[in-house]
């Protein structure tokens, strides 16, 4: 289980008449295997899930992952920390499935026979098998984040960061990744509106305003959250 | 359709599936380079005969692969149209055959090579530029996300023009074209965190 440290951290963007604070000063220690980010949009819970693998940059303060500085040792807290996007459209670089989970493997995979094997393993795990020629045009919304989540799993992420992975989903499609998502070995980092997603994790954060405004116990977190929203 | 079948592998057992991914970008590259060499509309007619052979021996559907191909035979027909009015016809025949002689050709590759194979085939070649400073596991990267961004560039534009119909503003270009540039830019900075997230090109 990987150790996720926030250490004074605030972020700000610069704009035309100066900059925007979207994380005002936070500290967090984030142990728990399954943790929830919950907010309204634009609260800053997407800033903070990016924080973990430096898709964005603290602008003061430091992140440690497994005491490895983000800003500083960035690559090799990549290799621990995989990332889920809410759009798989962005994330599938190849023409087809199995291409693309075996693009994650090639680091690891230098032989492509191994490769494509590994890769069909992978997608199965996840519940595509079968799916390897397809091309990545022609899979439905869930497919698609089913197959991002594959490209990710590949690397054996000691940690996952799904962001909003199940918003663009129907009901159906937004359980099953849930499912899949909750039963990970990894510790699991998931910003999400689904509330009911949320209050099966370990912990949850509400982030209201670009800080965390509620942190702890999941029912208690999400039921402040549905009072107040 | 064209945005699904652009740039995809058509598994099958001809001698252009079994031909090693090197050898065919190596052809194309030849191919490219004779194309401008060997000049005269001649030339250009016997290449997109050789060219169109090829792409039918390679077992694509004909019909479905011209398809796909519509939008790239347009544009080769309107820069054919423009070259007829400043050139004349001898001209034009010689550049809009050598550019559909190299389509094709560059499809027959897309269709009978698996772009993970084509990337193995551009990250061995440049190996030995490794001294250099060339990456070839990211210059491989590159050449595979080119061959993506193609169709996944239609499928925006696709995009960008049913919201200006839904919208009424069919006729008005401004409406199609900067929501589709916006978008195009978009894309492209998320395909880059995907990547980056995903640690794909930091070796």
């Amino acid at each position: 289980m990987s150790e996720v440290r926030l250490e004074q951290v605030t972020v700000s963007f610069p704009t035309h008449d100066g900059h925007r604070q979207v994380l005002q000063e936070t500290s967090l220690h984030l142990t728990e295997r399954r943790i929830a980010l919950v907010g309204p949009n634009g609260s800053g819970k997407s800033t903070l899930a990016r924080l973990v693998n430096g898709l964005v940059a603290a602008t003061t303060g430091r992140v440690l992952v497994d005491g490895l500085d983000v800003a500083r040792e960035g690559r090799e807290v990549r290799r621990r920390v995989g990332f889920v996007f809410t759009d798989p459209a962005a994330q599938l670089v190849m023409p087809t499935a199995r291409e693309d989970v075996a693009l994650s493997l090639r680091r690891t995979h230098r032989d492509r026979p191994e490769r494509l094997v590994a890769a069909d393993r992978v997608l199965a795990d996840v519940g595509l098998a079968g799916f390897g020629d397809r091309s990545v045009h022609g899979l439905s919304g869930g497919e698609g984040q089913l197959l991002a989540l594959a490209g990710v799993l590949a690397t054996r992420p000691s940690l996952l960061v799904a962001d909003e992975p199940t918003t663009l989903l129907d009901l159906g499609n937004s359980r099953r990744i849930g499912e899949l998502l909750l039963g990970l070995p990894q510790q699991l980092v998931v910003v999400t509106h689904d509330l009911e997603l949320a209050a099966r994790c370990d912990r949850v954060l509400l982030v209201r305003a670009g800080r965390v405004e509620r942190d702890g116990d999941p029912a208690e977190v999400v039921e402040h959250y549905r009072a107040t929203a | 359709m064209s945005a699904q079948l652009l740039g995809l592998h058509q598994p099958g057992t001809t001698w252009l599936h079994r031909l090693g991914a090197g050898a065919k970008l190596l052809g194309l590259m030849a191919a490219g380079l004779a194309v401008v060499v060997v000049r005269g509309p001649a030339s250009a007619l016997v290449a997109v005969t050789l060219a169109a052979a090829l792409l039918g021996w390679s077992g694509a559907r004909v019909g479905r692969t011209l398809a796909a191909m519509r939008w790239l035979l347009l544009t080769a027909a309107l820069l054919g149209g423009w070259t007829v009015w400043q050139h004349g016809w001898p001209r034009a025949v010689e550049v809009v055959g050598d550019l559909v002689a190299l389509i094709l050709l560059a499809t027959t590759l897309t269709v009978t090579t698996p772009v993970d194979e084509v990337m193995d085939a551009v990250a061995r070649g440049l190996r030995p530029l490794r001294r250099l400073g060339v990456d070839p596991e990211v210059v491989a990267l590159a050449f595979s996300l080119m061959l993506r961004a193609i169709p996944s560039t239609i499928v925006l534009a696709e995009e960008a023009r049913d919201a200006a119909l839904a919208r009424g503003l069919e006729r008005s270009p401004r409406a199609r074209l900067i929501p589709f540039v916006v978008r195009v830019v978009a894309r492209a900075r998320d395909t880059g965190d995907a990547l980056h997230a995903r640690g794909i090109g930091e070796d």
